[in-house]
């Protein structure tokens, strides 16, 4: 995806003047020839998130699109105000492209990640949130996003299915009578391999924000099933919002609000956390058995 | 200040603080932006959207009177805007909106952010060949404690933002000051230091750039009492 996303924002910048990448010395040699070809539009500020992410208002102040990349724990925790304050304050949008997903970098340590992030972006509001599950869906969600002034957040990972599905809104990847899944980006084939014989609905999206509210309320379940590969419940509210007339159980799956304090490879978190196939299956079978299962708790 | 101009600004200073206690000098950013709006700055009421013209950013963005009473007084805002500051229904808060008021650049309040926009917008007229147009950014001693500033003036120096101007208002309000000074903290930038209320000395300080170099002016003001 990182590399994807590379060659994207590289030919935007040769097709659209309009188009900048800032960074913060975060593949600041992948963008090396795209540097040369465009100086101007190509700023590496060195090591400074909060200028950044002020670089990128005052460059959309002036007409500009800046597309703004780093790890998501710089890009988003770090320079939380200026996202706030430089972008959203100002009236003005910015892409904001991160890598690091989660626990991609499980063994650098809690420093490198970021499951919060879409959550903070849900506290400024009017943010895009794009998860993309496939190095194919990268460039299209990018072109897409180059291509207005809208806030934008494109978060990569290093975790993919083994196809990809470009389409922004809800898609239906099977039918089942017991509830419906929603598999948001990269949780997708963890979560279709976990459903083996269970009589579920899977849908699929890579756009968390706006939310695809019509689209989840098309899948006709009233009990759901959200398995994001950030913050657990980050979604939680819009489903609740979305199914307020009816009647309606919900189950948020995703990363926990814990340092584990562990490193190992993000496999490994990912069944710590109970997001690989055998835990998902566990929480999924509980939820659609008769009763419900127990109530589930939070670390 | 020119005594007819005095007058004019006290009364619409008046007109906003209901106090007519407070003579201009209480403003420790009047004199700069007096004579930024009515000296240097290649803007007016009419180019606002003017993509060529000068950029004005209010960092300091905490009691915008004087900027309010400024921007009336130029005509970019009706005066009777100033009748009802921060109130309901009012466009003037006690930090300034982009969006509620023309002519207004940036939103700000929270310190530390306007040189960081500033960067940015004198990176983006450049990379649209507006080399015309100047980027002024103000702030204040104690506003510089934001370590957010220290990130746009190290690369601004490293680079040569020669389009970018820092104002720094000095009025020693820094808890634990600047030893050494204030200009030598902008490592790369030329400097001008000068008296604050002295309308020829501030204009001299800011068209004192070299085109190679951000320029910063430390405007000294009377001591925060």
């Amino acid at each position: 995806m990182r590399q994807t996303f590379v060659d994207t924002a590289t030919a935007l910048l040769d097709d659209d003047p309009r188009t900048a990448v800032v960074l913060a010395d975060i593949s600041g040699a992948a963008f090396a020839p795209a540097a040369r070809a465009h100086p101007d539009r190509v700023v590496n500020v060195g090591i400074r998130e909060q200028l950044m992410l002020g670089v990128a208002g005052g460059l959309a102040l002036t007409g500009l699109r800046p597309i703004v990349h780093s790890y998501a724990p710089f890009v988003v925790d770090r320079a939380y105000e200026q996202i706030k304050l430089d972008l959203n304050h100002q009236g003005v949008g910015a892409v904001l492209v991160s890598i690091g997903a989660s626990y991609d970098a499980s063994s650098e340590g809690r420093t490198h990640q970021s499951p919060g992030d879409v959550a903070l972006f849900d506290t400024l509001g009017g943010w895009t949130v794009h998860v993309p599950g496939h190095a194919d869906e990268v460039g299209p969600l990018l072109t897409a996003a180059a291509a207005h002034d809208e806030p934008v957040y494109i978060r990569l990972s290093t975790q993919h299915n083994a196809e990809g599905r470009p389409t922004t809104g809800m898609q239906t990847i099977r039918r089942g009578s017991r509830a419906a899944v929603v598999a948001v980006g990269p949780m997708l084939d963890t979560v279709l391999a976990a459903m083996e014989g269970l009589d579920v609905t899977l849908a699929y999206t890579n756009t968390p924000r706006p939310f695809d509210v019509k689209g989840l309320r098309a899948l006709g379940h009233s009990d759901v099933v959200l398995v994001e590969p950030y913050l657990a419940g980050t979604s939680s509210a819009v489903v609740s919002d979305a199914l307020r007339d009816l009647p309606h159980r919900l189950l948020s799956l995703g990363v926990e609000c814990v340092d584990l304090r562990r490193y190992g490879s993000p496999e490994d978190h990912a069944r710590w956390q109970g997001l690989d196939a055998a835990g998902l299956r566990q929480s999924i079978s509980a939820f659609v058995a008769p009763g419900g299962g127990p109530a589930r708790g939070r670390g | 200040m020119a005594a007819p101009t005095t007058t004019r600004i006290s009364e619409l200073l008046t007109r906003l603080t209901g106090d007519e206690k407070h003579a201009p000098s209480a403003y420790s950013t009047l004199d700069v932006l007096w004579v930024l709006y009515d000296r240097v700055l290649r803007t007016a009421p009419d180019r606002v959207d003017d993509p060529d013209r000068d950029r004005f950013l209010l960092s300091k963005g905490h009691g915008p009177a004087a900027y309010y009473a400024v921007l009336a007084a130029k005509g970019f805002i009706p005066e009777e805007w100033l009748d009802d500051l921060a109130g309901p229904d009012s466009r003037l808060g006690h930090h300034p909106d982009r969006l509620l008021v023309p002519g207004v650049e940036i939103g700000s309040g929270s310190l530390g952010h306007g040189l960081g926009l500033g960067v940015g917008t004198a990176l983006g007229l450049r990379a649209q060949g507006l080399t015309d147009a100047r980027v002024y950014v103000l702030t204040g001693d104690a506003e510089l404690d934001e370590g957010a500033n220290h990130e746009a003036i190290a690369y601004a120096g490293a680079t040569g933002l020669a389009s970018l101007t820092a104002i720094v208002i000095d009025n020693q309000s820094s808890t634990h000051g600047w030893p050494g000074g204030i200009a030598r903290r902008f490592h790369g930038w030329t400097s001008s230091t000068v008296d604050g209320r002295d309308h020829d000395a501030i204009e001299r300080g800011l068209r004192a750039h070299t085109g190679t170099a951000p320029h910063v002016v430390v405007a000294v003001v009377e001591k925060k009492g």
